[in-house]
C-alpha cells in the first residue's frame, strides 16, 4: 500500500455544549463553530475547502433526515464533495478519520469535518430510549433498553474480573467480596468524576463544570447500580469543527497546524451477550503469560478499543503510549468506560485501570481535586473535563476532543479559554478515543505538534 | 390556537408546550424563540424472519439457542450464521437454569421502562454454552444478587412475541437476615 499523504488540523471551532440551546437549530449551532474556526486562520477562504464530512448520530434526535445536506447548505459549501458520517457514540471521531482519509488519499487538499447533535429535541427518558434503538431491537432494547443499565453490566463484571479475584481474593463469603469489591471500584470511579468535574471549570465549553467533592459525588442518585449520577455522561446540544489540510498547503495557513499522526478503528459484536471468551491482543511490549487466566473481552473490557489502539500505534510508530503520549482525551460517556479504556489503550495493564487511578496518574499536575495523589501528572486523561463534564452532543464529541487537542498541542488554551489552567506544557502528542454502542465500534487517532 | 405564553426557564417552556402545544422562549441572550410541539408516532410492520422460531419457542415455553453445524461453536442469543465461521447455524432448547455472569439494578432507564423501575438486568450463562442471553432478573433486590447466583426462566402466558416473554427468577429463595 502507498505511503498516505500527511495530514495536518490546521483549525478548530466548538459551540459551548448545553442543555438545549433553542436559540440555535443544528445549521445555525454548525455555522457558529465554523466561522470561529475559519476566523482564526483568516487566510483561508471557504472557497479553498474542497469537501466536507459531515456527523450527526441519530435522525431520531434531529427528525430530519438529510441534515447534513441542509448544514452543507447553509456553510455556503455546494456543489462540493460532502457527506453525512454516522458510527453511534464515535460518529465524531469517525469523521475526523473520513476527513483524514480524503487528504490523505490526495482527493483533498482541504476537507471541513463538522459535527453536531440536537438532544434537547425530546425529554430525557425519551432520549434514553432513542439512545437505546442502537441496541438490538429484537433481544436488547425490549428487556428494558437503557445504555447506562448496559455499561453497568460491564462494569460489574470488570468489577469482578479485576477486584474481587485480586484485592478481594481473601474474602470467603461471595456476596460480602463482591459487595466489598463493588464499593472500592464505586469509590475510585467517583474519583474519575471529580477529576473530569474539577478540569471542566477551566474550560469554558462545558456543560457542567463543578468542584466536586468525593462526599457530594458518592452521595448523588443511583440511576444503574453501581452508577450513579455524577458518573455519567448527560444529553446536550452542541456542534464543532475540525479543518484538516494536506501538508502542501497547511503552513500557508496558519504557523502552528497539528499532524494527524495516526490513526485506529475498531469493532466488536453489537450485543453485549455475544462477545467472544478468548485472549487478549497484545500489545508489543505486554507479556503473553500475563494474562493467561482471562478470558477476553467479555463483558468486561473494549476489545474494539483494543483493536483501534493497535492500529493507532503502529501507524504513529508509538512503542509506549504512557511515555509517548502527553495526554489523551477519551470517551468517558461513564466513568466506568473510562478505567475500562485505560486498560483498552495501554496506559496500563488490564486489571490495573483502579490502581491507575487510585495512584492518580490521569490527573493534571496543577490542579487542586482536593484528593492525596501520589503519581499524579503521568498522562493527563480528559484535561477538558471529557464527556462526563463537557456534554455529550454525539456527532460532535468526537470532533470536539480533537479541537481541544489541537488547542493542546498549538499550546494556544489560553488563547481559546480565556486561562491557560489546563494547558499541558509541551505538551507534543496526543490522543483522541471516540467510542459506540457497548463498545461495538471505536476510533483511535494520535495527533503530534508538527 | 391562543397566543403562546413567554417564559424565561426552557423547562417551564417543555411543560407549557407539552400541555399546551406552544411556548415562547424568553433566551439569555434576549430574542424571543417559538417553540412548539411535534408529535411523531410511527407504527412498523417488523418481521423477526430467521430469528422467528426463537420467539415462537418462547411462545412454547423453550428458549432455543443455536449451535453453528461445522465449528460447534453455541450461542444462547441465537443467530441463523455463525460468527466465529460463517457456517448455518441449527437451533437447539437451552438449559431452563444458568447462573449470572453480570447484573444491574435500574433505578431509571428509557421512557417505555421508566413506570418499571426500578428492575433488575442480568447477563445469564449456561453450562456447555459459549454466549450470554440478556433478560429482566425478577424476585430479587439490589442486595440479593450476586455474580454465579443460579437463576431459572419463568415464561409469560399468554405471550407477546417479544424477548420480555421470558424473564428470570432466582432458584432458590434469598435466606432472610
Amino acid at each position: 500500500m502507498p505511503a498516505p499523504r500527511k495530514v495536518y488540523m490546521i483549525s478548530g471551532g466548538v459551540t459551548k455544549f448545553a442543555k438545549a440551546h433553542p436559540d440555535m437549530d443544528f445549521r445555525l449551532m454548525v455555522k457558529r463553530a465554523f466561522d470561529y474556526a475559519m476566523k482564526d486562520i483568516p487566510e483561508l477562504r471557504t472557497s479553498d475547502i474542497e469537501s466536507s464530512r459531515i456527523s450527526y448520530f441519530s435522525d431520531h434526535f434531529a427528525r430530519q433526515l438529510k441534515a447534513a445536506s441542509m448544514v452543507q447548505d447553509y456553510l455556503g459549501l455546494n456543489p462540493k464533495d460532502s457527506r453525512r458520517i454516522e458510527w453511534g457514540g464515535a460518529t465524531g471521531g469517525q469523521a475526523i478519520q473520513a476527513g483524514w482519509e480524503t487528504v490523505a488519499s490526495g482527493r483533498n487538499e482541504v476537507c471541513l469535518v463538522a459535527g453536531f447533535e440536537t438532544m434537547s429535541h425530546v425529554e430525557t427518558w425519551k432520549g434514553n430510549e432513542f439512545i437505546a434503538l442502537a441496541s438490538d431491537t429484537n433481544f436488547d432494547y425490549p428487556v428494558g433498553g437503557f445504555y447506562t443499565g448496559y455499561y453497568a453490566l460491564m462494569v460489574q463484571r470488570h468489577i469482578y474480573e479485576y477486584l474481587r479475584k485480586t484485592k478481594f481474593a481473601h474474602v470467603k463469603d461471595e456476596k460480602k467480596a463482591q459487595r466489598e469489591a463493588t464499593q472500592e471500584a464505586k469509590r475510585i470511579m467517583a474519583m474519575v468524576s471529580v477529576k473530569n468535574h474539577v478540569n471542566a471549570e477551566h474550560n469554558p465549553y462545558s456543560q457542567y463544570p463543578e468542584k466536586l467533592t468525593m462526599k457530594e459525588a458518592l452521595g448523588r442518585e443511583m440511576v444503574a447500580y453501581p452508577l450513579n449520577r455524577p458518573m455519567i455522561c448527560t444529553m446536550s446540544d452542541g456542534a464543532a469543527v475540525a479543518i484538516l489540510a494536506s501538508e502542501d498547503v497547511a503552513f500557508k495557513y496558519t504557523d502552528h497546524p497539528v499532524l494527524i499522526k495516526g490513526v485506529g478503528c475498531g469493532t466488536d459484536t453489537m450485543r453485549l451477550a455475544d462477545r467472544p471468551h478468548g485472549s487478549v491482543p497484545l500489545f508489543p511490549w505486554e507479556e503473553a503469560g500475563y494474562y493467561s487466566d482471562l478470558r477476553y473481552p467479555g463483558v468486561h473490557s473494549f476489545r474494539a478499543g483494543r483493536a483501534a489502539a493497535l492500529e493507532a500505534y503502529k501507524n504513529s510508530g508509538i512503542r509506549d503510549p504512557k511515555k509517548e503520549l502527553d495526554f489523551v482525551e477519551l470517551h468517558d460517556a461513564y466513568a466506568s468506560s473510562e478505567i475500562q479504556t485505560y486498560e483498552d489503550i495501554g496506559l496500563c495493564r488490564y486489571g490495573e485501570g483502579y490502581e491507575f487511578v487510585d495512584q492518580g496518574h490521569p490527573f493534571l499536575e496543577d490542579i487542586d481535586y482536593g484528593l492525596d495523589l501520589p503519581h499524579r501528572g503521568t498522562i493527563p486523561v480528559n484535561p477538558s473535563g471529557g464527556l462526563i463534564a463537557c456534554g455529550h452532543p454525539v456527532g460532535a464529541t468526537g470532533i470536539m476532543q480533537g479541537v481541544f487537542a489541537f488547542w493542546q498541542l498549538q499550546g494556544s488554551i489560553r488563547k481559546h479559554f480565556g486561562n491557560d489552567k489546563l494547558q499541558i506544557r509541551g505538551a507534543k502528542r496526543g490522543l483522541i478515543h471516540s467510542h459506540a454502542g457497548t463498545g461495538s465500534s471505536v476510533t483511535v487517532t494520535i495527533m503530534e505538534r508538527a | 390556537m391562543a397566543q403562546p405564553r413567554k417564559f424565561t426557564k426552557f423547562r417551564d417552556v417543555m411543560k407549557e408546550v407539552n400541555t399546551k402545544g406552544a411556548a415562547l422562549y424568553k433566551n439569555p441572550a434576549g430574542t424571543e424563540d417559538l417553540v412548539i410541539l411535534s408529535p411523531y408516532a410511527i407504527n412498523y410492520i417488523h418481521s423477526y424472519a430467521e430469528d422467528s422460531p426463537f420467539f415462537l419457542g418462547l411462545a412454547k415455553g423453550k428458549i432455543l439457542g443455536s449451535e453453528c453445524k461445522s465449528c460447534h461453536y453455541r450461542y444462547a442469543t441465537p443467530r441463523s450464521h455463525c460468527m466465529a465461521c460463517g457456517a448455518e447455524t441449527e437451533w437447539f432448547a437451552l438449559p431452563k437454569e444458568g447462573r449470572v455472569h453480570s447484573w444491574t439494578t435500574c433505578y431509571y432507564g428509557g421512557e417505555e421502562f421508566l413506570k418499571e423501575t426500578p428492575f433488575n438486568l442480568a447477563l445469564v450463562e449456561f453450562d456447555g454454552v459459549d454466549t450470554l442471553l440478556l433478560t429482566r432478573l425478577k424476585d430479587a433486590k439490589e442486595a440479593d444478587i450476586f455474580i454465579g447466583m443460579k437463576v431459572k426462566a419463568v415464561f409469560r402466558h399468554p405471550p407477546r412475541y417479544l424477548i420480555s416473554d421470558v424473564h428470570f427468577v432466582p432458584s432458590e429463595k434469598p435466606r432472610k437476615k
